[in-house]
């Protein structure tokens, strides 16, 4: 039905203690995500809410509690450490929502996924997290707009996926995974990653590719797409009228002065990978629609 | 963040970089200062500190050529100063606006025998710094790469690796350095990649890195960037900030945590998300009007900050129009309603207002804004939100 995570995802939330943490703990538990510990050092021994263990060490949570999946709400000057606290706990899926980590420390991060016993794989920073509909959410997006379905959609931007998620749900269309990269420059899976996954997903039957200006993931997915893909893939490039040289909001989104990552440069990668473009996020479910009858 | 650059040569020293020695200057006595401290006899160089490149072959709006001026003498220099203090310089990368010069770098002349580049930047796609070097320097790089690509040297440095000798080497050798010139050039670059990597830097450009008529080398021009996200950890970086180089409507909103950036178009949009506020200024476009900036009102926004916000878009006397874009998530679509009620009647509106809700709680937000006797259109999806305001703002147009 899904990648990644799924009804028996059990989870760990780093920072569960904090007031976004608690927040979005409760929401994901109200939707069905099961929670099966939270990480707040020095805190360890407590009880959150009356419901959850509470501990010192990610370590403990795999080790007690079996957890197989981490959500990250620390702040930034502490979310590369909680990132490798988890990686070196040895849990699979490590999911950094927090915004305005220092670039340097994701590099050092991404280093340390390169490294041949790694078995996590990192999604994020600066996401709204992951969610199989009907099984379990891990993140900050709203539950109620998506449905259980077919179509895998992946994005470098939180609101931007609603938009395609709500798109699709109020045609009748579910979704079998939806995740949320992040729109920093340096990250854990790349829409690369995230294609492959869907491509080689039995119940994924169709992809939406939300990406935005700046670097070259898309046209990195779109070669790929190209080569792999027979699936019906449709997407859309945000800030095709963005100037070069600013950031626009998302570290990432930013056209260099040589004109790299414009959106014209992905729109035309898109095209040649026989991807069904959505020229406004109005359309997004429309232009998957065109080529996919569900 | 960016910074000047006789900031950047401060703290390319402070790393064992060798720059000519220079002295800012902000006013007409610290520039007497200055120029008192260089020879009367020797060359002086007059450089107009602003965030921009594109600086030497940039003209002043009074008419007066070039924002980096290479001069005999005292009197010389003064003049050059004269004329470039408090006068605005418009570059290639200023806009046609241009920028106020309100500091002078006034440095001792270089007897240059050959120009090189170098710099270290943040590769992205392989989340390590690569260090770029040329032959080629004094130029433009982006045209270097293009033209003769062949002449770029690029070394990636692990992070967990750090810099090593070798690659020092490698990259003196590759510029044609011998002898004493390579142990200089080993040391600047180890200063570089000290600074870059302690410092946070996105980027360290040196533009010429020169070789003088003795074979020294040193620093002529030089160009940081560090990570936003990683100034907290550097209050000495902070300081560096000049906020005259900022538009004043971002460093507003910067204080309220909004992501602003002002741009030249007529109609303002307020928004959730950056892809989303992205794409709200795509599809403003797509109708043939022009967005007057990017705002990212973000996921938790208060009442508070939809107000500033508003004030911060009005602020901008081209705005003729103003679109809000809210797909309510964590955020409540009855939440943001609120605050708009809020901000119209704290902000006089005076210019049409489009409204589209969707998500979490649209009814309640509709709602509110309906009974709330606020002039405004609503719009049920973004296309038509879009095609409304473009409309309006040109029927407006002639009379605004």
């Amino acid at each position: 039905m899904s990648i990644l995570v799924n009804k028996d995802t059990r989870l760990v939330v780093q920072g569960i203690t904090g007031k976004t943490g608690t927040f979005h703990t409760q929401q994901c538990i109200e939707y069905g995500t099961n929670v099966v510990a939270g990480v707040t050092p020095g805190k360890g021994g407590q009880l959150w809410e009356d419901k959850v263990p509470v501990l010192n060490t990610v370590a403990e949570a795999v080790k007690e509690h079996g957890a197989n999946a981490s959500v990250i709400y620390v702040p930034p000057a502490f979310a590369a450490d909680s990132i490798l606290e988890a990686i070196e706990a040895n849990i699979p899926l490590v999911i950094c929502i927090t915004e305005g980590v220092p670039v340097r420390d994701m590099a050092e991060v991404r280093r340390r996924l390169y490294f041949h016993n790694t078995k996590t794989r990192l999604i994020g920073p600066n996401c709204p997290g992951i969610i199989t509909p009907g099984e379990c959410k891990i993140g900050i997006m709203p539950g109620y707009i998506h449905k259980p379905g077919r179509v895998g959609v992946v994005s470098r931007s939180g609101t931007l996926t609603y938009e395609a998620v709500w798109q699709l749900t109020q045609k009748g269309h579910g979704q079998s995974t939806c995740i949320g990269i992040g729109g920093d420059p340096i990250n854990g899976t790349s829409q690369t990653d995230a294609i492959r996954m869907f491509n080689e997903d039995p119940d994924t039957d169709a992809i939406i590719m939300i990406g935005e200006i700046g670097g070259s993931a898309e046209e990195d997915a779109c070669a790929y797409i190209k080569e792999h893909v027979k699936k019906p893939v449709a997407g859309f490039i945000a800030g095709a009228s963005a100037p070069k040289g600013r950031t626009m909001g998302h570290a990432g989104a930013i056209v260099s002065a040589s004109g790299a990552g414009t959106a014209e440069a992905k729109f035309e990668a898109m095209e040649d990978a026989g991807v069904s473009i959505a020229r406004n996020p109005s359309e997004i479910a429309d232009a998957l629609l065109r080529i996919y009858k569900g | 963040m960016n910074i000047h650059e006789y900031q950047a040569k401060r703290l390319l020293q402070e790393y064992g970089v060798p720059v000519p020695r220079g002295y800012a200057a902000t006013n007409s006595r610290e520039v007497e200062t200055a120029i008192s401290h260089l020879g009367d006899d020797d060359m002086i160089v007059v450089k107009a500190q602003i965030h921009a490149g594109g600086r030497g072959k940039g003209t002043f709006t009074d008419g007066y050529k070039g924002g980096v001026k290479v001069v005999k003498g005292r009197a010389a220099a003064q003049d050059a100063a004269n004329h470039m203090l408090d006068n605005t310089l418009v570059t290639a990368q200023t806009g046609p606006e241009g920028r106020k010069v309100q500091t002078l770098y006034l440095t001792e002349g270089c007897d240059i025998e050959h120009e090189y580049y170098l710099a270290i930047v943040l590769d992205r796609e392989t989340a390590q710094s690569v260090i770029i070097a040329s032959t080629e320097g004094g130029m433009d790089i982006e045209e270097v790469a293009e033209k003769t690509p062949e002449k770029l040297i690029r070394v990636p440095v692990s992070p967990t690796m750090g810099l090593r000798h070798h690659q020092c080497r490698q990259v003196a050798f590759a510029l044609g350095f011998k002898g004493d010139q390579v142990k200089q050039f080993a040391r600047i670059l180890t200063g570089v990649y000290k600074m870059f990597w302690e410092k946070n830097a996105m980027l360290v450009e040196i533009n010429p890195l020169v070789t003088d008529k003795n074979g020294n080398l040193s620093a002529l021009d030089a160009k940081v960037s560090f990570d936003a996200n990683a100034i907290f950890q550097h209050p000495d970086i902070q300081q560096l900030r000049d906020l005259n180089e900022e538009d004043p409507k971002e460093i507003e909103a910067s204080k309220h945590n909004l992501a602003y950036i002002a741009l030249d178009g007529n109609i303002a949009c307020m928004v959730n998300g950056a892809g989303l506020a992205m794409a709200t200024m795509d599809i403003i476009q797509s109708f043939g009007g022009s967005p007057a900036n990017f705002l990212d009102v973000g996921g938790g926004a208060n009442e508070d900050q939809v107000t500033a916000a508003f004030k911060i878009i009005l602020s901008d006397p081209n705005v003729k129009g103003i679109l809000v874009n809210i797909f309510g998530g964590i955020m409540k679509c009855d939440v943001i309603a609120r605050g708009i009620v809020a901000a119209a009647k704290n902000v006089d509106i005076t210019v049409p207002l489009v409204v589209r809700l969707e998500g979490t709680n649209v009814e309640a937000g509709k709602k509110i804004l309906r009974e709330s006797g606020v002039a405004l259109t609503p719009a049920d999806s973004l296309v038509q939100a879009a095609e409304i305001i473009v409309e309006q703002v040109k029927n407006a147009g002639p009379q605004a």
